[in-house]
């Protein structure tokens, strides 16, 4: 008689990470206040993006009531309003003139109750000089060399770009020679002191220019804006600005029939909507104008929102998410599985990067699919109700709700870790709300401190990595309020990130340490 | 032989009235002894004060006030540390009533005092009482160094800013302050008596304080008008403002009013859940 010993049919276990992974993630599904918690999260990132949430008027008054901001030569959304005292350049030639002055008026607030007055001034970006444009529509493409209101002499062509010439301000003492060259499609703006001595500013090509182009001078001034006495928020208006030019010379193709004037894009200035305009005194020109040409830019009274708008619901994401996370951990603690799981899988580190994989795995595929639909359709129905949304890439867009689901992959994360350190449910939810939400809420949504410590909450605090939601370009040649209250962030998208998951990293490698020093 | 019969009904009421002393006052002793003696309440309770002063000091530290009407509330930024140790309240009061549940100790408190409203009762004057101690310190620490700080950064007569003082409507912001940590721990006490579980009940609690503003941010400026109105925390917190009072869509004490109510609510809500349920 032969004693069989008795052995399991189980096949013996590898012990890998995967059946770690495999285990926690059968604990992750089976739990319904978990996957009902997710679901909280899912909604209301859906609920609060889809609902109704602004009005607006642009298309809902008929066609004429459509909003549009023009497009640049590169498909850019551009601002293009300025005088322009203009004849038609047929084929190649050159414009030559001095300024004497650029003098401007911008708005005074510090009168007070009866309304803005205005005074004399001007903005840093107030522009005066020659440009040869392909026509007098909006967007169309250019080549300038202008005198500016601080930041001296500067080439600049087709919206964004900018190059610098001799700095300083222009004054009768101490003019400046502008001179600008077309050769083909090829533009060249030259600078001088005394019109003698010339110095090459910048080299611009132009696409698809028709032989003749309409050539001259101009003046344009952005809006100004001033930051309250607190720093926390911005008021402004129109303002003006006029260049003083003489000895114009012109060489080459020109047309002989007299300069025209045009208000390009009439943009209203501060004196009750005057579109500028231009005065000839036997060879003396003084231009006014009021807009800018550059690249649109959002601020405190730009057009329209952001995609980012659609995305409001995240917040209530975060919390339901934070909360998930947090619990995955502190609910073992709280049953006593905690024993069970440690006995299963006794590397304690193996067991916690197997929870944040299952936690971020799920999170980030809720995460990627909700906001993959509300900004898709959400900006849709921003559209239906009047609201101007800036049209983004499809690679920024991409980049928004990737980015969008990775913040709260790696929030559950760090509610994961710190509810290891803290093995309580209710501190590590509100730790990581404290941290996530509370500075998005000092810095974005209602900014209690200046500019200064307003930036240094969104560069290092874990709300930094909103600025993966942004799809907003500062522009050197365009003044603005760049703050994140008008959707700027002073890092890049995936540097702000970048700082969310360091946070991360740091409370794994605590929670880490923690776990294997502590009794269970 | 007699078999000795453990005192039930009425006769083990009366041993305990023998002592002299009202149930009510029992329960509420009840309670005192076991919020004083977890070691996290007085952790808690310290971190309300030093985050209530610290970040209202840092806040003072931050603003500049460069010339006269540079439309700044001092007040307000001196007790800004309020935003952020209201979720140390709410995590106190959670963990006052959650804490019963997770341990089962839910079930001899019960059973020790039957009259349920009345455990609620005890533990919301308990609560109640030590934030309103604690807030008052914080409060007070914040307005001492908002005192300091800020006329050295240009918050000075010659701007309209006379130094912050205990009187007038500076002494509505800092007592207001200290009401609004009081009911914000009574609304999370509501909240986690219905949810039961803490970091659910954190969560919805601060939930409830932070997304209204958040949310009212991307609305058009009636409906975030309205969502200021009933929201905990923006309506709640106007109890601070000692400037611009004309711009807002509640006055101060209509404002801490608003969370008077929403604590009021969850207070009911938490009551009901309580009587109804089985521990």
């Amino acid at each position: 008689m032969t004693d069989t010993l008795y052995r399991s049919q189980i096949q013996p276990g590898h012990d890998s990470f995967a059946q770690t992974v495999r285990a926690e993630w059968v604990k992750f599904r089976t739990v319904r206040g978990w996957v009902i918690g997710l679901a909280v999260a899912a909604l209301a990132i859906l609920a609060l993006g889809l609902g109704p949430s602004s009005q607006g008027s642009c298309g809902t008054n008929g066609p004429a009531s459509d909003c549009t901001q023009p497009l640049g030569p590169g498909g850019e959304q551009v601002t293009d309003s300025f005088y322009f005292a203009h004849r038609p350049l047929d084929g190649n030639g050159t414009i030559t003139v001095r300024v004497t002055s650029l003098t401007g008026q911008i708005p005074d607030f510090s009168g007070g109750s009866s309304g803005p007055q205005t005074r004399s001034g001007l903005v840093p970006w107030a522009k005066a000089g020659i440009i040869i444009k392909a026509s007098t529509t909006q967007g169309s493409a250019y080549a300038a060399m202008m005198v500016t209101g601080d930041h001296g002499v500067q080439m600049q062509y087709d919206y964004t770009g900018d190059a610098p010439g001799w700095a300083g301000a222009v004054s009768a003492a101490s003019p400046r020679w502008l001179r600008l060259t077309r050769s083909g499609d090829t533009f060249t703006g030259y600078d001088s002191a005394d019109g003698a001595h010339w110095a090459k500013v910048g080299v611009a090509t132009l696409t698809g220019l028709s032989s003749t182009v309409q050539g001259g001078l101009f003046a344009t001034s952005p809006p100004y804006w001033q930051a309250s006495g607190s720093g926390t928020s911005v008021t402004g208006g129109p303002s003006e600005a006029t260049g003083a030019f003489d000895h114009v010379s012109l060489i080459g193709g020109w047309s002989r029939t007299g300069w025209t004037g045009t208000a390009v894009g009439d943009a209203g200035g501060p004196a009750a909507g005057s579109p500028g305009g231009f005065q000839d005194a036997a060879g003396r020109f003084t231009v006014s104008g009021v807009g800018d040409i550059a690249p649109a830019v959002s601020g405190a009274a730009g057009l329209g929102v952001t995609i980012t708008q659609t995305l409001i619901g995240v917040f209530a994401g975060l919390i339901a998410v934070a909360v998930v996370g947090a619990m995955f951990m502190t609910a073992e603690y709280r049953r006593g599985l905690i024993r069970v799981t440690l006995a299963a899988t006794p590397g304690r580190g193996r067991v916690l990067a197997a929870k944040a994989v299952v936690i971020a795995a799920v999170t980030f595929a809720v995460g990627l699919a909700s906001s993959a639909i509300v900004v898709t359709v959400g900006q849709r129905v921003l559209r239906a109700h009047g609201v101007y949304v800036w049209p983004v890439t499809a690679l920024t867009e991409a980049r928004v709700i990737v980015g969008t689901a990775a913040v709260l992959a790696v929030t559950a994360v760090i509610a994961l870790a710190i509810g290891t350190i803290l093995r309580r449910g209710a501190g590590a939810v509100a730790a990581v709300i404290v941290v996530i939400v509370l500075p998005y809420l000092l810095t974005v949504t209602t900014p209690l401190l200046p500019a200064g410590p307003t930036d240094w909450l969104a560069r290092v605090t874990p709300a930094a990595a909103f600025a993966v939601q942004q799809t907003l370009i500062p522009y050197p040649q365009v003044d603005n309020a760049y703050v994140p209250s008008a959707g700027y962030y002073p890092l890049a998208p995936w540097a702000g990130l970048a700082v969310l998951c360091a946070w991360a990293a740091v409370a794994l490698a605590l929670a880490v340490w923690t776990l294997n020093r502590r009794d269970a | 032989m007699s078999v000795p019969v453990l005192a039930s009904g009425p006769e083990a009421g009366a041993r305990f009235s023998a002592v002299g002393t009202r149930p009510s006052v029992t329960a509420l002793r009840a309670e005192w002894t076991k919020l004083r003696t977890l070691a996290g309440t007085w952790w808690l309770l310290l971190a309300v004060i030093a985050l209530t002063a610290a970040v209202g000091a840092g806040a003072a530290s931050a603003v500049t006030c460069q010339a006269a009407g540079c439309g700044q509330d001092p007040a307000k930024i001196a007790l800004s540390g309020i935003d952020l140790s209201q979720a140390v309240v709410a995590i106190l009061a959670v963990l006052a009533i959650s804490g019963e549940y997770s341990t089962g100790m839910i079930r001899t408190t019960l059973t020790a005092m039957p009259r349920r409203l009345s455990v609620l009762g005890a533990k919301a004057v308990a609560l109640t009482a030590l934030t309103l101690a604690a807030g008052a310190v914080g409060v007070l620490a914040s307005m001492l160094a908002g005192r300091l700080i800020l006329p050295g950064r240009g918050f000075t007569r010659l701007h309209g800013y006379p130094p912050l003082s205990l009187a007038g409507p500076d002494l509505r912001a800092a007592a207001g302050s200290v009401l609004y940590l009081a009911l914000v721990a009574l609304l999370a006490l509501g909240v986690a008596t219905a949810v039961r579980d803490s970091a659910v009940s954190i969560g919805l609690v601060l939930a409830l304080l932070y997304l209204f503003p958040v949310i009212a941010s991307a609305l058009n400026p009636h409906w975030s008008r309205h969502l200021e109105q009933i929201g905990p925390m923006s309506a709640g917190l106007t109890i601070q403002v000692t400037a611009g009072l004309r711009g807002l869509p509640l006055t101060p004490w209509q404002g801490l009013g608003v969370l008077a109510l929403w604590a009021a609510g969850a207070l009911l809500a938490g009551a009901a859940a309580l009587c109804l349920r089985d521990a």
